[in-house]
């Protein structure tokens, strides 16, 4: 009898603890892990994004019921732009939710890097929309890796084509103003290449973090007189080198930001003085009357379920935040044709991540029209696109001041397989043959 | 030599900022013998509050309004830190100014956002080019650095009197020198720690607002603080002239070694160029320029 007694208090305990896991694993639900930070030197661009990131999130739920009838829920983790702390907050997500994580978007160049040995372990896809390895590009090498909508290096070469159709860069000075760190550091190569071609010389000036002075590096660029200044720069280092720039009468409109110095926080604090600075504008900009902001408004904000402030949503950090949310779930979208409109493993994810076709038609239909090109990814091409356009601050508005430019794939692909070819020979990783996979 | 003029310049003119900034830690050290860690967040908390207001009210009723939060803020840290680690060892009072740090910096950011907060004092933003006919192109100031200069100069001499000649300022430096002594001569030691913590409130909204008109008023501003260590490490803990004559040094030296040694070896050396000669100052003159040289009874 106590035997007996014992078996069913051990069977009831077995069952309690059972139970949750069984009923998650019957949940139509897809789990994204949100890493973020709000707090911390990197919060004033970090909040926009999150806020952009979690909105899109909840209005897949609120308008289309989730994908396909699969729920999404999401969970934010605190990274503080910190790479200890993002990779802490990986290993607690990773296997959250009834089929684990659908994908990491962590923000942050630092972290891509720490993460991406481990998502080719547990078989979860890192996307980075428009940051971390540029030869991540290579999908052939970085099976896990999509560096969506664009790279460093694809930036830092049209930045090159943009000044170069100003006039010949031949004998020109090219100051880059780089946060130092591997972030900052990503166009070198780049740059440096572009320099022999053209024959400019590329001044390099790092900045440390999180780059609040830096007077020193100004006073360089005022001695030196390059003839344009690209920034490279993230958080409050952007601001400080407008006011720095300002300090030193360097004209703002021979500067360029990459598209992480180009949005309302970097200029704000100088507002009218930062007139005419120039910025890299990842195909989109400030837009906020697109269809999906009209729903975001319709379905969330009026609604009282938005995410900050109402008046924020089409924030150019907002709409790439809501941009790196909606290629996860058209990642999951386009998995969910190979594998069933059920929730989905990172590894069949991933799948859709490598198969993603939005084409024109389905850039309207997402109410995207305006602030996305094309975007079509394969097993060489984790990066699916690559065009951008040059953005300027008025003063208290950011409007295009060019027309499109693409990255000069002849020119940089041979760059992303050398550097990849030579990650898998340092890793030992098995390089993919893509023609057979295709 | 226009150039060599203008980064001199420069760097005098960012020492100054750190100073103001060092004058936070001086103050409290000086007064209490305790070394602050949160001088840095205390800026930070003063300047959102400032900016916050000053949304909503004109800039003189905001000032006094964060002012009163500063104080405030002085009273609890008293009330709720302070008070019950009379007489503990220099230690446990640094240790317990770390917890004071997170705690505010989180708090901050809570009540006032996390956002850019723009401060706008009206100050030209352009440069001014001085001197053109003896140097090609010219010397470039600042107006709001020269502000700044004249912002520091006045603290330095009202806080210089506060210390030296009023009865207040001499209870707060023999609360420095002993706790237990100065309580047993009848010196209220609780009311002069809201007091210390105030001034030093004071100086911190004071730095929040020269550095928040610069940079925009954001968490950045908190790090502001850690380029204050070396200045008081140079300058000397206890020494309101030497955090000024520390600011100068630490300024003038890491923009010369950027701007001259940078090149040469890399660049990037601005941020830690600062700890570099501290740590110099350390091993040659470890109470600092014009500390005061400690000595115990045997």
């Amino acid at each position: 009898m106590k035997t007996l007694l014992k078996s069913a208090v051990l069977a009831s305990a077995v069952c309690a603890t059972l139970a949750p896991a069984v009923a998650s694993a019957q949940a139509k639900e897809q789990f994204v892990p949100v890493l973020v930070y709000r707090t911390g030197t990197y919060s004033p661009n970090g909040v926009p994004w999150a806020n952009g990131f979690v909105d899109y999130l909840k209005l897949v739920n609120e308008r289309d019921g989730g994908i396909n009838g699969v729920k999404i829920t999401y969970e934010e983790c605190e990274t503080g732009y910190a790479t200890d702390r993002g990779v802490e907050c990986y290993e607690r997500l990773k296997a959250k939710g009834p089929t684990g994580a659908t994908g990491f978007n962590p923000l942050s160049t630092g972290i891509t890097f720490a993460l991406t040995e481990k998502v080719a372990a547990d078989k979860i896809p890192l996307f980075t929309t428009g940051y971390g390895r540029s030869e991540s590009a290579d999908g052939s090498v970085f099976k896990w890796n999509f560096p969506l909508m664009g790279t460093y290096w694809t930036a830092a070469d049209i930045l090159v084509q943009h000044v170069a159709k100003k006039g010949s860069l031949k004998g020109k000075k090219i100051a880059l103003v780089y946060h130092d760190s591997p972030f900052g550091k990503e166009p070198i190569p780049v740059l440096e290449e572009h320099a022999k071609k053209h024959g400019f010389e590329l001044l390099k000036l790092p900045v440390t973090h999180p780059g609040v002075e830096q007077k020193a590096t100004w006073l360089q660029v005022r001695q030196q007189r390059p003839d344009y200044v690209f920034l490279w720069g993230w958080g409050v280092m952007n601001s400080a080198a407008i006011r720095e720039a300002i300090n030193v009468s360097y004209p703002r409109l021979q500067m360029y930001g990459v598209w992480w110095s180009a949005a309302e926080p970097d200029t704000l604090p100088a507002e009218m003085a930062a007139k005419g600075y120039n910025g890299l504008a990842m195909q989109h900009s400030n837009e906020n009357s697109a269809g999906v902001h009209k729903d975001m408004i319709k379905f969330l904000h009026d609604k009282g379920k938005g995410t900050g402030d109402k008046k924020e949503v089409g924030n150019v950090l907002y709409n790439r935040g809501m941009l790196s949310a909606m290629l996860l779930v058209e990642s999951v979208r386009q998995g969910q044709t190979k594998f069933g409109k059920k929730p989905l493993t990172g590894e069949q994810v991933r799948w859709g991540a490598e198969n993603l076709n939005i084409d024109a038609a389905r850039i309207k239909a997402l109410g995207l029209d305006g602030i996305m090109q094309p975007l079509k990814t394969s097993c060489l091409d984790h990066e699916g696109a690559r065009k951008a356009r040059i953005h300027t601050w008025d003063g208290t508005t950011w409007s295009y001041t060019s027309d499109w430019y693409e990255g000069d794939n002849k020119f940089l692909r041979p760059m992303v397989e050398a550097q990849a070819k030579k990650y898998a020979a340092e890793k030992k990783i098995e390089q993919r043959d893509c023609k057979k996979e295709s | 030599m226009g150039p060599l003029i203008e980064v001199v310049l420069g760097g005098l003119m960012a020492g100054v900022l750190y100073s103001l900034v060092a004058l936070g830690f001086v103050l409290i050290y000086k007064a209490s013998g305790v070394f602050n860690f949160a001088q840095g967040a205390m800026v930070l908390f003063a300047a959102l509050a400032f900016a916050r207001f000053s949304e909503k009210m004109p800039m003189p009723v905001a000032f006094v309004l964060a002012m009163g939060v500063m104080v405030l803020m002085a009273w609890l840290v008293e009330r709720l830190v302070l008070r019950s680690l009379v007489n503990q060892e220099g230690i446990i009072l640094f240790l317990a100014t770390f917890g004071i740090t997170y705690f505010i910096e989180g708090l901050g950011q809570l009540i006032f956002g996390s956002d850019i907060y723009p401060i706008d004092l009206g100050l030209p933003k352009e440069p001014k080019i001085i001197l053109e006919d003896t140097f090609q192109g010219g010397i470039l100031i600042n107006i709001d650095d020269l502000l700044a200069a004249a912002v520091a100069g006045a603290l330095v001499l009202s806080l210089a009197l506060f210390f030296q000649k009023t009865g207040t300022g001499r209870a707060l430096r023999a609360v420095a020198d002993d706790h237990q002594a100065a309580q047993s001569v009848g010196i209220p030691l609780n009311r002069i720690w809201v007091i210390v913590w105030s001034v030093s409130g004071f100086v911190a909204l004071v730095a929040g607002i020269v550095w928040g008109s610069k940079l925009g008023v954001q968490f950045s501003l908190a790090l502001v603080a850690l380029k204050a260590i070396p200045v008081v490490i140079l300058g000397g803990f206890t020494s309101v002239p030497g955090a000024i004559v520390g600011g100068l040094i630490i300024g003038v030296g890491e923009k010369l070694a950027e701007v001259y040694l940078g090149p040469i070896i890399g660049g990037g050396l601005e941020n830690w160029f600062a700890y570099g000669l501290a740590l110099v100052f350390l091993m040659v003159r470890p109470e600092g320029l014009f500390g005061e040289r400690h000595i115990d009874r045997v």
